[in-house]
């Protein structure tokens, strides 16, 4: 990873084409922040440094969307919730692997990655979220 | 007598709501402003009204920016100043409260209010597509959320903390759609039952085509003035007491908590406190209820009822028309339709109709105090303004 990576989404994406779950942590309040910000909104520092994370969380919410975007739609109906990561952050993003009535509040999943970049803007691949 | 007059209300239009076809947004505009304009003959619209502050969220859907302009002329006011604002379906509540700003710094005496969306010319997959634009791109929308299905996880997560039911959803809107049968502007004119909401289809599940608002066209305006000149104007003006704002993070994600909106908790605090009143003091209020758990959450985060209560306070029926704190008299974002950037002051249009007693079949008696609620996006934005009659 180079020192000089720049704290913003365009690199949250780069790194996730690594494989990689890398969040921004303030080094003056100690806030992780996901996505990336070049300036931290709870204490205004800039004196910040990446962090991988685990990639493991616990589901918060969901819910199973039947009705979609258009580059969405060969998935229908697909689930999409909010995860709760081990490291206190939240990502939301599609769950697969598993049925919908199988699905649970406070379940564990982790992250997977879809490095599958588009030639157009934003040329950012996708995560999403798996039981273990 | 509580409630230190901000503005008044002397006149307000709206036009009619549904799938206005073959209908621009300039002309809808034209159409609200023409009842504004005739129900106050005192007005001298070309001489009195200093500014126009228009809410639109999306130029998208007729391929036109800077429509402010467009708008001031429609409405025959030139070179009257005029901006548009945005803050997704919040744009028209901001347009209130910019107005009254206006009004307050003293630079204008009489403004103009307002909002407009033309949306029923695009397809249902287009209109997702613009509407979705109002949450966050790089996660949200990047991976797969839609905007009803931000609305479904907080319905979900309050189905999982709080046993509210689908069926205490379907009853808003039951509510509101009985409501938008007696509103001749309301885009929908029929009544539903809990079983046709029910069984209608899943858009994000536990949300069904019939717990989510409609896509219309629509247009709606109003106009201030500065309070001591108001009877210059009308007898029967509507005071504005009370102004909020909250703003939040724009993704749900990075919100602590998932069922409720601290932008509303924020507005509605900062709008009660102005005002010197509290919950139990509203008569009648217009909330946003974009989907019917909007409307669930709206309850609690408003005060009117405890949190996690909201489904037990439809079911009590005390926001029905005869109950004892009747919302969305006008049939709501449900029925009476959500053309986005109209809707803040579509709800400001009931209050003063509602305040001044010409809501007809729909008239709540003896009502003073109004509110109204117009959430942005999945709650990044929320503006309440609190209204007395004069």
């Amino acid at each position: 990873m180079s020192e000089a990576a720049q704290f913003t989404i365009e690199q949250f994406y780069r790194f996730i084409a690594e494989k990689k779950i890398m969040a921004v942590k303030c080094e003056n309040c100690g806030k992780i922040l996901i996505p990336p910000r070049p300036l931290c909104p709870n204490c205004l520092s800039t004196s910040l440094k990446w962090i991988q994370l685990k990639g493991r969380g616990k589901l918060l919410t969901y819910t199973v969307i039947h009705v979609a975007p258009e580059k969405f739609q060969h998935l229908v109906p697909y689930i999409f919730g909010i995860v709760e990561l081990d490291e206190g952050v939240r990502l939301p993003g599609i769950i697969q692997g598993v049925k919908p009535e199988d699905l649970k509040i406070g379940m564990t999943l982790e992250i997977d990655f879809k490095v599958d970049i588009p030639q157009t803007w934003p040329q950012w691949p996708r995560y999403f979220f798996k039981p273990p | 007598m509580k409630g230190r007059p901000l503005a008044a209300i002397v006149s307000a239009g709206l036009s009619k709501f549904g799938k206005r076809d073959g209908f621009s947004s300039r002309e809808l505009f034209a159409e609200a402003v023409k009842e504004a304009f005739d129900t106050c003959p005192n007005l001298d619209p070309k001489k009195d009204i200093k500014a126009l502050i228009v809410g639109n969220m999306s130029e998208a859907f007729e391929h036109q920016c800077h429509s402010a302009p467009i708008m001031s002329d429609w409405a025959g006011i030139l070179p009257a100043p005029s901006v548009r604002v945005e803050v997704a379906c919040a744009s028209s509540g901001a347009a209130i409260r910019y107005g009254l700003f206006a009004i307050i710094s003293g630079l204008c005496d009489v403004v103009m209010v307002g909002g407009f969306e033309k949306m029923t010319n695009r397809t249902t997959l287009e209109a997702t597509e613009y509407l979705a634009m109002a949450s966050d791109f790089p996660l949200e929308q990047w991976n797969g959320a839609t905007f009803p299905a931000l609305f479904a996880l907080m319905a979900t997560a309050h189905m999982h903390k709080y046993g509210t039911t689908e069926e205490q959803m379907a009853l808003v809107a039951v509510k509101n759609h009985h409501n938008g049968t007696l509103n001749p502007k309301a885009h929908m004119q029929r009544e539903v039952t809990v079983e046709q909401v029910l069984s209608s289809r899943i858009i994000a599940k536990p949300l069904k085509l019939f717990d989510c608002s409609l896509i219309s066209d629509g247009a709606s305006c109003a106009i201030l003035t500065r309070p001591d000149i108001a009877r210059k104007y009308t007898d029967t003006p509507v005071y504005i007491i009370g102004s909020g704002h909250g703003t939040d993070a724009i993704g749900l994600y990075e919100r602590d908590d998932l069922t409720s909106l601290k932008a509303t908790r924020i507005a509605a605090k900062e709008a009660y406190d102005m005002a010197g009143l509290s919950p139990k003091d509203i008569d009648v209020a217009e909330v946003h209820d974009c989907f019917t758990i909007a409307e669930i959450i709206a309850y609690e985060d408003l005060g009117f009822c405890n949190p996690g209560e909201g489904g037990k306070f439809i079911e009590s029926g005390a926001p029905t028309l005869d109950g004892s704190l009747p919302v969305n008299t006008s049939g709501g974002l449900k029925a009476k339709g959500h053309p986005v950037g109209a809707t803040g002051v579509a709800q400001l249009y009931e209050i003063f109709l509602q305040l001044t007693g010409q809501a007809d079949k729909r008239q709540v008696d003896d009502c003073e105090i109004g509110l109204t609620h117009n959430l942005g996006g999945s709650g990044a934005t929320c503006i309440v303004h609190i209204y007395r009659r004069g």
